[in-house]
């Protein structure tokens, strides 16, 4: 299990990133929060510092060098990450500000053209707020309505419920994780999205847990649409991803509204840009898409099966390690499951506390509700702490957080 | 680097003083961190002088918010309102022991004091708090 883990291959990388050589609190930083955000390696800072250096300029498809070079550089970053993801053209890659905007993109322009009142959207009760708010707020417009497949008390989706729902449901749309940022379990996306098809429903894939860490091909799953966010998978933040199938995004409604966006525009009227440009509104987070592309080769270099069997290995050691500490509750599924995501709790400890008391020692934990209130008051628990694993983390990192809850335990006198 | 967990919170976290509900009170206000699941609820009664004979509080959350509001029904007793209103973020640090507290653990530190606040119908004092 732990063979798997690359330890020369793992170490090398560290090296490539400039803040894990920080001290926290007098302690080496361990980092197991990539599941909020990833850290970033050199070669994406220096893509984005020597994109400013030299070749920044504003990408209205200008006459001069300079804006042709910024274009250049964001629409190769475009087509790197549609290779990524394998879709089928460049044009299907709209940029967004994140994960959360991409997913309010579609309930606004593709949900405003399609849902009606009564229609049936089909959520999960795992969503994380960002597939959850917006089809409220376009139920509340429409006065379409909700339905959620349940959460198992494993942490798995309820397939049977599943099914069911879509029967009896018959649901225009199904958008649900393809990994759960709280337990870590890895939905069966393909089947769910085969299903959601012969129910005559679309699909919106939320990716933004599951798209650093796992191959992705769009093609494959056959989602007809997909989102995610550049800062959870090495980029930085203030760039996110819709990926959309051509037909759907050709047929929506832009979402904003501006320069860009259109082709002709008179006093009253305008004309829309063609895709993707259509849903990219303004001027654009252009040396944020070349940290992006950067970040896309860097993975693509490591190989996303490697980084999934790293995380697998990672994350089957932190449950046989932190499995032993007595007291300790871990949420979710097994190893094979899940991705490299471990919420838990320790006792009666609150989870604020614990990640305070993990924090004197360097280890940079999330607590709290992760943005999946609805998941928190099924699993019955306010809160809890989560550590989350990325290709440059350690088994001595696991070993770390373990000795620092056996601490906490005595502080709090467990 | 601060230890924020020594003896007095611990002590007030695992024995909170004056823990319990009050009842009949005069005054009854809770509140709640919704990012953390922090709750805190205060009972008051006053005397014929006008002031606090009685104070009691139930909660659940963080060591920092429980042990918070124990401390501060312990400031409370035998003060007027308009004494009261005069308690602020440093009565609570003090207590606590803490010279200055993160953002994040600022809001559990403060919950019973601005349950006490908004008790008081002092709703402006956490609006001025948030904009420190």
């Amino acid at each position: 299990m732990l063979s798997a883990i690359d330890r020369a291959q793992t170490l090398a990388i560290r090296e490539d990133f400039p803040i894990l050589k920080r001290q926290v609190h007098g302690k080496p930083l361990v980092y197991l929060d990539s599941g909020a955000s990833s850290q970033k390696p050199a070669a994406v800072l220096e893509a984005m510092e020597r994109y400013y250096r030299t070749s920044h300029a504003n990408v209205n498809r200008g006459v001069y060098v300079l804006s042709e070079e910024a274009t250049e550089a964001m629409e190769q970053a475009r087509l790197k990450v549609a290779r990524f993801i394998k879709a089928k053209s460049a044009r299907q890659i709209i940029f967004t500000r994140n994960t959360t905007e991409a997913i309010n993109l579609v309930a606004y322009s593709w949900g405003s053209a399609n849902i009606r009142a009564d229609d049936t959207i089909l959520l999960t009760e795992m969503e994380h707020h960002a597939n959850l708010v917006p089809w409220q707020l376009l139920a509340g417009r429409t006065g379409a309505r909700l339905e959620f497949v349940p959460v198992t008390p494993e942490g798995r989706l309820d397939q049977a419920g599943y099914t069911r729902l879509l029967e009896q449901t018959r649901p225009k749309l199904v958008a649900f994780t393809a990994m759960s940022n709280v337990l870590g379990t890895i939905t069966p996306a393909k089947q769910m999205i085969a299903q959601a098809h012969a129910a005559g429903a679309l699909v919106l894939l939320d990716g933004a847990q599951s798209v650093p860490h796992l191959p992705t091909d769009v093609q494959d799953l056959d989602c007809d649409f997909l989102v995610f966010s550049g800062h959870k998978m090495l980029g930085p933040t203030g760039i996110g991803v819709l990926y959309g199938r051509r037909e759907l995004l050709e047929a929506m409604p832009p979402f904003l509204a501006g320069g860009d966006m259109i082709r002709e525009v008179h006093l009253r009227s305008a004309t829309w840009n063609s895709l993707p440009y259509k849903f990219e509104a303004g001027t654009p987070a252009i040396a944020e898409s070349v940290g992006l592309g950067a970040a896309v080769d860097y993975l693509t270099a490591l190989g996303m099966d490697a980084v999934h069997e790293h995380e697998r290995a990672l994350v089957s050691y932190a449950l046989e390690r932190l499995g032993a500490v007595e007291g300790l509750t871990i949420y979710g599924p097994g190893a094979i499951e899940r991705g490299g995501v471990v919420s838990f709790t320790l006792g009666d400890i609150h989870a604020h506390d614990l990640a305070q008391v993990l924090d004197s020692e360097g280890i940079c934990v999330r607590a709290g509700h992760h943005c999946a209130q609805p998941l928190m008051e099924k699993l019955d628990v306010p809160a809890t702490a989560r550590a989350s694993f990325y290709i440059y983390n350690l088994p001595e990192e696991v070993d770390a957080l373990a000795q620092a809850l056996e601490q906490a335990k005595t502080i709090f006198a467990l | 680097m601060q230890d924020y967990y020594r003896e007095v919170i611990l002590d007030h976290y695992r024995h909170p003083r004056n823990a319990g509900v009050l009842d009949p009170a005069d005054i009854h206000t809770a509140d709640s961190n919704p990012l953390c699941g922090d709750k805190v609820e205060l009972f008051l009664r006053f005397d014929t002088d006008g002031r606090v004979s009685a104070v009691s509080f139930t909660g659940r959350g963080c060591a920092i918010s429980q042990a918070s509001a124990s401390l501060l029904t312990e400031m409370i007793e035998g003060k007027t309102p308009e004494e009261l209103k005069q308690l602020g973020k440093d009565d609570i640090l003090d207590a606590l022991g803490l010279e200055n507290i993160s953002p994040a653990r600022m809001k559990c530190a403060m919950l019973s004091m601005r349950v006490l606040h908004h008790a008081l119908g002092d709703d402006d004092w956490f609006r001025l708090e948030d904009e420190e």
